[in-house]
């Protein structure tokens, strides 16, 4: 038996283990290699040019800017999504009825479950059709024809939406936290199903109110799921290339006037329009430092002694 | 922890029809919950509801009265969109990458989570952390070697046009080679879970190790798989940005290969110069309703599946 241990081990290994370096590992080493020179993509060879790029991309404005626009998507997305999906979620498991049973769940939280959750199956191409006619700027999008109805915004002077360099952000924002907020919301829904009940029915006979319930008891419970549910999140606002690609304006989006570049559309048009692949490596290669930063100071600030219960 | 999300959900809102009347306080409470869950669910449910409506308008109705039911439903604009829209093509290719990745990246992911979980050899923990530490590694990091690399491929003998850029083949093993950090990750510590006693049984009855893993493993491992195996579809069906790479007609004879994602984002900015918004609004709509039709039938292992695959 012995014998026909090894090589039933590389037989199953070997095909992932291939793919795996060939499609993954290979490339990434292959970026912080590129990283350093100045490869044009056409040719298959490059020059060694120590650190130029990353001190370019650093004195680029247009990259420097689209750092500072995933920080704020950065800090504000997690934030707000965790927020509205923890709030949903109490709502749903005790916003209901108290007797004295305790307290109950609302009515329909199974059908609120099933819809909240729909953008999660939503390819990101569909969401970004939908919410161009949400919020087209002339009057005949969604959001424009219901503020004109309620007389909010004058026919003739519509909402510029993604065309304003003040609210673009702030729309992508929007987009990003109503395709997050259902999800989270039926996960941190679980975990609050899995607390004891007799822990809230106690807090309960001992006077507490449900917001004292809900911050001495379900939030340090939830502890755990919510600094995942922040790393996440927070990937997702490190990526957001085809929410610009297809929202924002100027060709492969960023607009307008550079408004709400991110570092993965400019790293794209750099590569694929520009064809500088050294320069984007280098971009790559930022990026992923702040992927790793990001989850090294998430994992350090959440981290709390697990409860078991 | 899979039992924690795959756990059947306690239905809170079922009560006894004695129930008494909500006190002052708490019927308050429930008004005020109720009243934001449905204005959450209206805003999902509304802009979808209005997208499908607009599929059945007109163009002139569509930019006329954005918010006015239609006339009569105008059902050519699915026709329009199916055809020379290319939805019907996009969606060809999309079931074709889907069912190929999605069933590669089950078949050697399962194998390589179970060796690595359930066999001891030099080199395990390194191949294990290999695969993990993709992770945390954001796919851009790859992109550029990514495309030179599926170039490269293409320019192999005898295979190379089923494996370079513009290929299903090509596309489908990166997905897998993608896909295979999380799947692993998941599977092992599921296969970790299955008893040892099981195995030695098996192994003591003649079977061989690849007997013992399809006949034995395999079916105690289900709820795993059935989890991930949701992790993934959803998870390729998603993917936008690998098919605009990799995907690129390499010349203008070449076979348009795009997916639904891509197919219906070039329409979406080429149908800015056509204006056919109505047939834009089908396209969209043919791409939206069977995953959302699929996920209501399975909704409950569609929810433990992404929870699960999310809590790991």
């Amino acid at each position: 038996m012995k014998f026909r241990r090894l090589p039933f081990i590389a037989g199953f290994l070997v095909v992932p283990v291939v793919l795996y370096v060939i499609f993954v590992v290979s490339p990434f080493v292959q970026t912080i290699f590129y990283s350093f020179t100045d490869w044009g993509g056409l040719t298959d060879t490059q020059n060694f040019i120590g650190i130029d790029n990353y001190v370019r991309i650093f004195s680029d404005d247009i990259f420097v800017g689209a750092i500072l626009h995933n920080a704020f998507l950065l800090v504000l997305m997690p934030v707000v999504t965790i927020l509205l999906a923890l709030f949903l979620a109490f709502m749903l498991n005790v916003g209901g009825r108290g007797d004295s049973a305790g307290i109950r769940g609302v009515r329909g939280s199974g059908v609120y479950k099933v819809v909240l959750f729909f953008p999660q199956v939503l390819s990101v191409a569909i969401i970004v059709v939908l919410f161009q006619s949400v919020f087209r700027t002339d009057g005949r999008g969604l959001l424009n024809a219901l503020l004109m109805a309620v007389g909010l915004v004058s026919p003739n002077d519509p909402v510029q939406w993604f065309n304003s360099p003040t609210l673009v952000l702030w729309c992508l924002l929007a987009v990003m936290v109503w395709s997050g907020v259902g999800f989270y919301m039926v996960l941190f829904s679980a975990a609050m199903q899995s607390i004891p009940r007799e822990i809230y029915e106690a807090a309960l006979l001992d006077g507490a109110t449900r917001g004292a319930t809900f911050f001495r008891i379900t939030l340090p419970l939830l502890w755990e799921n919510i600094s995942v549910a922040w790393v996440y999140l927070g990937f997702i606002a490190l990526d957001g290339f085809a929410l610009v690609t297809g929202l924002t304006p100027d060709t492969g989006g960023g607009g307008p006037d550079h408004a709400s570049e991110l570092i993965s559309n400019v790293l794209y048009r750099t590569a694929f329009t520009q064809g500088k692949f050294g320069l984007a490596c280098a971009m790559g290669v930022a990026l992923a430092v702040f992927s790793l930063l990001l989850a090294i100071v998430q994992l350090r600030v959440t981290r709390r002694d697990r409860i078991e219960f | 922890m899979t039992q924690l999300v795959t756990a059947e959900p306690t239905a809170p809102e079922e009560q006894p029809e004695t129930a008494k009347p909500p006190r002052g306080q708490f019927g308050v409470v429930n008004v005020f919950s109720q009243g934001f869950l449905l204005l959450w669910a209206a805003m999902v449910v509304l802009p979808l509801l209005w997208a499908v409506m607009s599929s059945f308008k007109t163009d002139k109705e569509i930019l006329s009265s954005p918010w006015s039911l239609p006339a009569s439903p105008q059902w050519d604009n699915f026709a329009r969109a199916w055809s020379s829209g290319h939805i019907g093509t996009f969606f060809l290719n999309t079931v074709i990458v889907l069912a190929g990745g999605v069933t590669i990246t089950m078949v050697v992911g399962a194998m390589a989570a179970y060796v690595l979980a359930r066999y001891s050899f030099p080199g395990n923990r390194i191949i294990y952390y290999g695969f993990v530490a993709g992770l945390t590694l954001p796919i851009f990091l790859a992109l550029v070697p990514l495309f030179k690399i599926v170039g490269n491929l293409g320019n192999l003998p005898v295979v190379g046009p089923y494996l370079g850029l513009n290929s299903y083949l090509g596309l489908i093993l990166v997905y897998v080679a993608f896909s295979l950090p999380f799947t692993v990750f998941f599977l092992h510590s599921f296969f970790r879970t299955l008893p040892t006693e099981i195995a030695e049984a098996g192994l003591l009855d003649g079977a061989g190790h690849a007997t013992l893993f399809a006949r034995v493993m395999l079916p105690m491992a289900r709820p795993g798989l059935i989890s991930i195996g949701i992790f993934n579809v959803i998870g390729q069906w998603n993917q936008y940005l690998l098919p605009l790479v990799l995907l690129q007609p390499q010349s203008s004879f070449d076979t348009d290969h795009s997916v639904l994602a891509e197919g219906l984002l070039n329409l979406a900015v080429t149908q800015g110069y056509k204006s056919d918004w109505s047939g834009l609004f089908a396209g969209m709509t043919i791409a939206m309703l069977p995953m959302l039709a699929v996920y209501v039938l399975f909704q409950r292992q569609v929810q433990a599946g992404l929870t699960a695959g999310t809590l790991k």
